[in-house]
This record gives C-alpha cells, sequence and structure tokens, in this order.
C-alpha cells in the first residue's frame, strides 16, 4: 500500500456514524449507532496524522495504543488491529460505545485544534466488532499457569478488566457476580440501545476462552465473606462498584410511581422488562421526569420514552454546560424528543389520592460563583416554584459505596463516604485485598473503572512475585 | 442450578420446596431469605428460608402461589431445577436467650415464623406460638412448631383450634403476663394488629416486612419501607424491623404498585388454572 502524505491525510474530513432515525429508535431498543462500513473506517483512520508523540493516549485511562491501532486500520490490516487494541484493552466493543472520548482521547487530538479530532471512538468501535466477527483470526496468548489463585468481586467493568489481565498472566482467576448475570453495570445499568447485551456476553465469553471462571448468585459479605475468600486465594480483588442509589431526600419519594435510575434500569434492562414475554414488571405511565445531568439520567430518559412515554422531561439544577452526561448522549437524547428542564431544582413530589406520582414541584435556579467542583453553583431563585407533570419520577443522581461487602469486614480502611481506601498501588488496609472501580473513587465511568482494573492487575502481579521471593 | 429434591402441598395454595444449595444450607440464620428466579426471564422473588438440612445440603422454601412467577414455581416438580438462588440476604433475626417468646404466623407467615422459633429454642428461650388460617386446611406447620413448644391454632370459621384470629389468642397470653417478646409474620394487616396490641403493654415486637425488591443487595432501592419516619430498604437493613415502629399504611400502599399488572399477567399465564387455583 502506497504511503500516504500528510496532505492527503489533512484533506479528509471527519466521518459521521450512521445511526437509526430518531423518530423511529425513540420507539426501539435496537442500538442506535449502526457503526462504520469497512471503507469508512479506514478513510476515517487516514485522518490520523501518526504523530511522533501521540498526545491521544495519553488521555486514555488502559493507555490503548491508539495510534498504532489506527495506523493499522488505515492500511486495511483489520487482525493487527484487533490484536493491538485487544492487547491494550479487555471490552474494547464496549468502550468504543460507552467511553466519553471527548474528554479523554479525542480532546488531545492534534487534528481537533484546526477541525474535527479523528473519530477514536468509532475506529475502536469498529476495530473491536470487526474482532467478534473473526474470533477465529485471532489468537491470545496465556502465561504458563503460574499455580496462584485470585479472587475477583464484582464482574462489572474494573471486574472483568483484572480478570483478564491476571488470567493473561497464568494465574488462576475466579469472578464472583451478586447477580444472575454477569457484566455489572454494563448489564443492569446502560441499556440495550447504547450497549447490546449479545455484545457484552460476547466480551466476556473471550475472557472465560482465557480461563477465567465466573460464579454468578454469589453475595460476598452474605455467601462468603472477604477473610473466608482471603484464605482461599492467594489475592483478593474488590470491584463490587458503587450500588446503593441516592434519593432526593425530599417530600413524596416513596409516592408510587418514583423510581431509582438502578431500580427502573435493572427492570428494563437486566431483567428485560421491555421484552412482553419477561415476568418483571415495570410501570409504562405517559409522562416521565427524571432527576439528574450524567450518562444514567440520560440512559433513563430515552428508555422511559422508548418504554411509550409521550413526554419526558430531565430535570437539572444546573445549565446544559455543566451537564456531566457525555456529549453525545444529551445530543441523542435531544433528538429523540427528551424535553430540558434545566436550572430546576426538585423539592417536592405530588401525588395523588391515591399516592401515585402525578407531579414534580421544583424552583428556578440561577448560576453563581464557582464551586469546588469548578462548575457555577445553582442557587434557587425565590418564589419560582413550577411543577412539571408526570406520572413518575426516576431518581439518578448518582450512586454511592454499597456496604454490604464492607460493613461485614471492619478491618477494611473506608474514607467518609464509605469508599474504599487504597495505596498507590490500589492495595487495601488488608494485604493482599486490592480494590478499585467505583467502590474506590464513588459513582465514575466505565473506562475509569477499567483502568484501575489493568492498572491493579499488574500490581497484584508484582505482589504475588514479591511475597513468593519473600517465603524462599 | 438448584433441583428441587421434595415437594409438599401444605395448604390449598401454600407448597414446599426442599432445594439443593449446600452453601446457604450450612450457613443460613433464622431471618434470613434468598432470592429466587426459575429460569431465564423469570422474576427474581424473594422468599424466606424457612429450614435447612445441611447434612442434605438443602434448604426449605414455603411457596405461597399468588401471581404468574410463584405459581410456575409451585408447578415445578421434584427433579427439576431452579436456575438461579442467591443468598442468604437480610439480617439474621436479633433472638432471646432466655424468657419467655411468642410466635404469632397468619397463613404463609407461619413458615417464616417457624425458623425464628427453631433458632429461639435452641438459644434457649421458651416458645408460644400461635397460628392461624381461614379454616382447617389453611393451617400450616403445626407440627414442626409443637416439636419447639406449646402451639395455639386459631381458624376463623373454628373449623380447627380455637375459634377466631390470632390477635385474641395473642391479647390473652400478653393479659397472663410474662412475654418478653413478640415475633408477628403475615398478611400486613395481622402485623399492623399485633404491633398495636402489644405497644399498650410495651412488649417489643419483631415483624417481617415483604415489600417489592429486585437485586436483594441494597442495589435497587425498590424495597424502601418507612421505620421510625426514616427511610429503610428492606433487604439490606430488614426484613425484620421494629413492628412499633412500622409505617404499615406505606407498606400496604406500596405492594399495591404492581396489582394491574400482575392481575394482567396471571391472567395470561399458562397453567394459571391449571392446578385450580384461580377458583380458592
Amino acid at each position: 500500500m502506497s504511503k500516504i502524505t500528510v496532505k492527503e491525510r489533512l484533506k479528509i474530513n471527519r466521518q459521521t456514524m450512521p445511526e437509526q432515525l430518531a423518530t423511529i429508535r425513540n420507539a426501539n431498543f435496537a442500538e442506535v449507532n449502526l457503526g462504520l462500513p469497512e471503507q469508512v473506517a479506514i478513510m476515517e483512520a487516514q485522518r490520523c496524522l501518526q504523530c511522533k508523540e501521540p498526545k491521544c493516549m495519553s488521555g486514555c485511562p488502559v493507555n490503548v495504543n491508539i495510534s498504532q491501532f489506527i495506523d493499522f486500520v488505515a492500511q486495511g490490516n483489520m487482525p493487527a488491529a484487533a490484536l493491538s487494541l485487544l492487547g491494550d484493552n479487555a471490552l474494547p466493543a464496549v468502550t468504543g460505545r460507552v467511553c466519553p472520548q471527548e474528554t479523554q482521547c479525542e480532546c488531545e487530538c492534534v487534528r481537533g485544534f484546526k477541525g474535527l479530532p479523528v473519530a477514536i471512538g468509532y475506529l475502536e468501535r469498529y476495530v473491536a466488532d470487526w474482532a467478534r466477527g473473526h474470533e477465529d483470526q485471532l489468537s491470545t496468548s496465556v502465561a504458563a499457569p503460574t499455580g496462584k489463585k485470585i479472587a475477583v468481586i464484582g464482574s462489572g467493568p474494573a471486574g472483568l478488566t483484572a480478570a483478564g489481565e491476571l488470567a493473561k498472566l497464568g494465574h488462576a482467576v475466579t469472578v464472583y457476580e451478586a447477580l444472575h448475570q454477569p457484566g455489572g453495570v454494563l448489564v443492569y445499568g446502560i441499556p440495550e440501545f447504547r450497549l447490546p447485551k449479545a455484545i457484552v456476553a460476547q466480551e466476556i465469553e473471550r475472557l472465560q476462552r482465557l480461563g477465567v471462571k465466573i460464579e454468578c448468585n454469589i453475595i460476598v459479605g452474605r455467601t462468603y465473606t472477604l477473610p473466608e475468600l482471603k484464605e482461599r486465594f492467594d489475592a483478593v480483588f474488590i470491584a463490587n462498584g458503587a450500588g446503593l442509589p441516592t434519593f432526593m431526600n425530599i417530600p413524596g419519594e416513596n409516592l408510587k410511581g418514583v423510581y431509582s435510575a438502578n431500580e427502573y434500569l435493572t427492570r428494563v434492562n437486566l431483567m428485560a422488562a421491555y421484552d412482553p414475554d419477561a415476568q418483571t414488571p415495570v410501570l409504562r405511565p405517559a409522562r416521565a421526569a427524571v432527576v439528574g445531568g450524567g450518562n444514567v439520567a440520560m440512559d433513563a430518559a430515552r428508555t422511559a420514552k422508548r418504554m411509550g412515554a409521550q413526554r419526558v422531561a430531565i430535570v437539572y439544577r444546573r445549565g446544559k454546560a455543566e451537564m456531566p452526561a457525555r456529549a453525545e448522549e444529551v445530543h441523542h437524547a435531544e433528538q429523540e424528543g427528551i424535553e430540558f428542564e434545566l436550572l430546576s431544582l426538585p423539592v417536592e413530589i405530588l401525588g395523588s389520592e391515591n399516592r401515585w406520582v402525578t407531579g414534580l414541584k421544583c424552583l428556578r435556579m440561577q448560576l453563581g460563583e464557582p464551586d469546588a467542583s469548578g462548575r457555577c453553583r445553582p442557587e434557587p431563585i425565590p418564589g419560582s416554584e413550577f411543577v412539571v407533570e408526570c406520572d413518575m419520577v426516576i431518581s439518578a443522581l448518582g450512586s454511592r459505596a454499597n456496604p454490604l461487602l464492607t460493613h461485614t469486614c471492619p478491618d477494611l480502611k473506608l474514607d467518609k463516604r464509605g469508599n474504599i481506601m487504597v495505596d498507590d498501588k490500589g492495595m487495601t488496609s488488608i494485604p493482599g485485598v486490592f480494590a478499585g472501580g467505583d467502590i474506590v473513587r464513588g459513582a465514575a465511568t466505565v473506562i475509569l473503572a477499567m483502568g484501575d482494573g489493568k492498572n491493579t492487575a499488574k500490581a497484584i502481579n508484582d505482589y504475588l512475585r514479591i511475597v513468593q521471593v519473600s517465603r524462599i | 442450578m438448584h433441583k428441587i429434591v421434595a415437594k409438599a402441598q401444605l395448604s390449598p395454595n401454600v407448597t414446599r420446596l426442599d432445594v439443593e444449595a449446600p452453601r446457604l444450607a450450612e450457613i443460613r440464620r433464622a431471618g434470613q431469605f434468598v432470592i429466587v428466579r426459575r429460569g431465564e426471564g423469570s422474576e427474581r422473588i424473594p422468599l424466606t428460608i424457612a429450614d435447612s438440612n445441611s447434612a442434605s445440603g438443602t434448604i426449605t422454601l414455603i411457596i405461597q402461589a399468588v401471581g404468574r412467577s410463584t405459581r410456575e414455581l409451585v408447578a415445578m416438580e421434584p427433579g427439576e431445577a431452579i436456575q438461579d438462588v442467591a443468598g442468604p440476604l437480610g439480617h439474621p433475626t436479633e433472638l432471646i436467650s432466655s424468657g419467655h417468646a411468642v410466635c404469632v404466623g397468619g397463613g404463609v407467615g407461619t413458615a417464616v415464623v417457624h425458623p425464628i422459633a427453631q433458632a429461639l429454642r435452641r438459644a434457649g428461650a421458651r416458645v408460644t406460638s400461635v397460628i392461624g388460617g381461614r379454616s382447617r386446611e389453611w393451617v400450616i406447620m403445626e407440627p414442626e412448631l409443637r416439636l419447639l413448644g406449646e402451639v395455639v391454632v386459631c381458624t376463623d370459621d373454628g373449623s380447627y383450634g380455637r375459634k377466631g384470629f390470632v390477635t385474641e389468642a395473642t391479647r390473652e397470653l400478653l393479659a397472663a403476663g410474662g412475654v418478653d417478646i413478640v415475633y408477628a409474620i403475615g398478611p400486613v394487616p395481622m402485623m399492623r394488629a399485633i404491633a398495636n396490641l402489644t405497644r399498650p403493654f410495651g412488649v417489643r415486637t419483631i415483624v417481617s416486612l415483604n415489600p417489592v425488591m429486585v437485586d436483594g443487595t441494597g442495589m435497587c432501592g425498590g424495597c424502601r419501607v418507612g421505620v421510625g419516619n426514616e427511610t429503610k430498604f428492606a433487604c439490606v437493613d430488614g426484613p425484620e424491623f421494629d413492628g412499633h415502629l412500622v409505617d404499615f399504611d406505606l407498606l400496604s400502599d406500596r405492594l399495591t404498585t404492581y396489582r394491574e399488572l400482575e392481575q394482567a399477567a396471571t391472567a395470561c399465564a399458562p397453567g394459571a388454572c391449571r392446578v385450580g387455583l384461580n377458583k380458592i
């Protein structure tokens, strides 16, 4: 293949992601983004200038060698692109769909300084999807068995990533999952239309082929205690996430029709309530209000729309610029007809005589001085009360650390929010017990959890070698 | 997979299943429950662990067939397997090791009271059980409870034991004095009535709540209950609470959230009338 010049590369415009039409997709659960065709992917990859010192990689929590895999795509060498990507990232078909590229890799791309950055996320997704269809052309080597056993608690992004890395190093890994299906937030939280469950299942199967064992229905803290696992394994990695919903603590929160986003999304995703054959019920009201401005709020709102709500409003106390959600999610939600009640603070959930939700009473806000997070602090405007009429309120205000495991292990040092404290290697106050992902960070992103999984896997490997040496 | 090794019909709509679950049989304690999912597409439903046998590695589930999911569960036969059984969930029962405990069970609640009575007896307390049902055929677990102490049986129609509700028999026991604690488990109106009854006597009263649940690990918050002006999650903070502090109005109201949907599901469920339960 002839070498493409920089000038030629600069001439190519950023390709667009084909997607389902908004007016059609807001009534189905099929994936919104359809993926790039091969020729389009190659063209997009050719936009990459192959910087000698690529900045994009420094923004990636799992250090994907972005320019390398993109170079292979530009050459049309998909097996090499896939092997490069899979070597760095255990779940590329997931991150290619859910990562906030605009604040991580793409924002560092030099092409973005004058125009649009290379669509790194689209290309990652393209290569990962190619890999899912060509498993036979990809062989992953696993190191010789080390004889070491490692327990991973939780099968979400942090746990799965660590499990994959540790298995490749030859360790025997068992993952314990509390629910009946592995994947954690990838299966109970993120909706089908953004991350199809079949893709998560395929990524997990690939890890199982590396030798990772997964046991479901095991609640560590109940079925087994942490000290018991510590006895049976050479090291333990706690990655049980931030599975405790936040409510607003306003009057009316126990009315019928008030859900945490965790409950609503779990009913619809994990329990497949969108499928008429599924047995788990979920309310399908005509009007819904979703409180919050993050990805989970967007997911809940877009799900409610697909479940038949005619009007869905996102109620958020700051402005659109302050929303923590990915830009693409906000954009997609708007396209699908989700309304935005910005600068609105819920103060009470109103109910009928029969105690069903009838509305959400809010105060208008104005933005004041920046607060500790750097975002402008919203302040209520006196006397500005108004009501968002709705039959369902979903609280999507983030999750906190679930105390089920930590309460049964007083030796584990926690911070004041109940998150597990770790050193720079990811080790907790108990030697040999590591932790990462949301149980350490508080609710964050899939990719940060995966970064923790990857880094902690290295630290666990080092720890096991040191322990072995010190025993000799 | 968890094989069903034995099955028995305890009353017209209450079935006992002994299910293989060796780890749970070994560690479960009175008051704890499991989340059961029959198979692909089935609902996750919470069920109290009524008994266990660590030698055979089985736990006992006692199921009242009320909706589509529970009907499908009780339609299973020995040899078939339940796909998912997760637990043990919830806090174990707060026990007393001396003194007199009265265990009040209404309907299928008697199955939940039984492991508590067993644990109380093992701990050293004297146990009196008060159990009830509409008529003789609805009274369950009397022989098992007789092994643990005195049993007062009440039926609404007087076809067996005393005629009347469990509340009357409990009132008499309270009036006679010497009751240190009451455990009341059954339909919400019964638990409320018992809690109201014991309040003037100042006798500590434990009730077991059964709100709608999904995961059972505190993740979804669907099982919110009001206890002493605070919102608690029954799955991780309970399921047993101080009956004098529980907001029973809120509990019974939230239990009706899916009533219409459930009725629709029951009407179209295959086998809804196969065993004639809809005629009872």
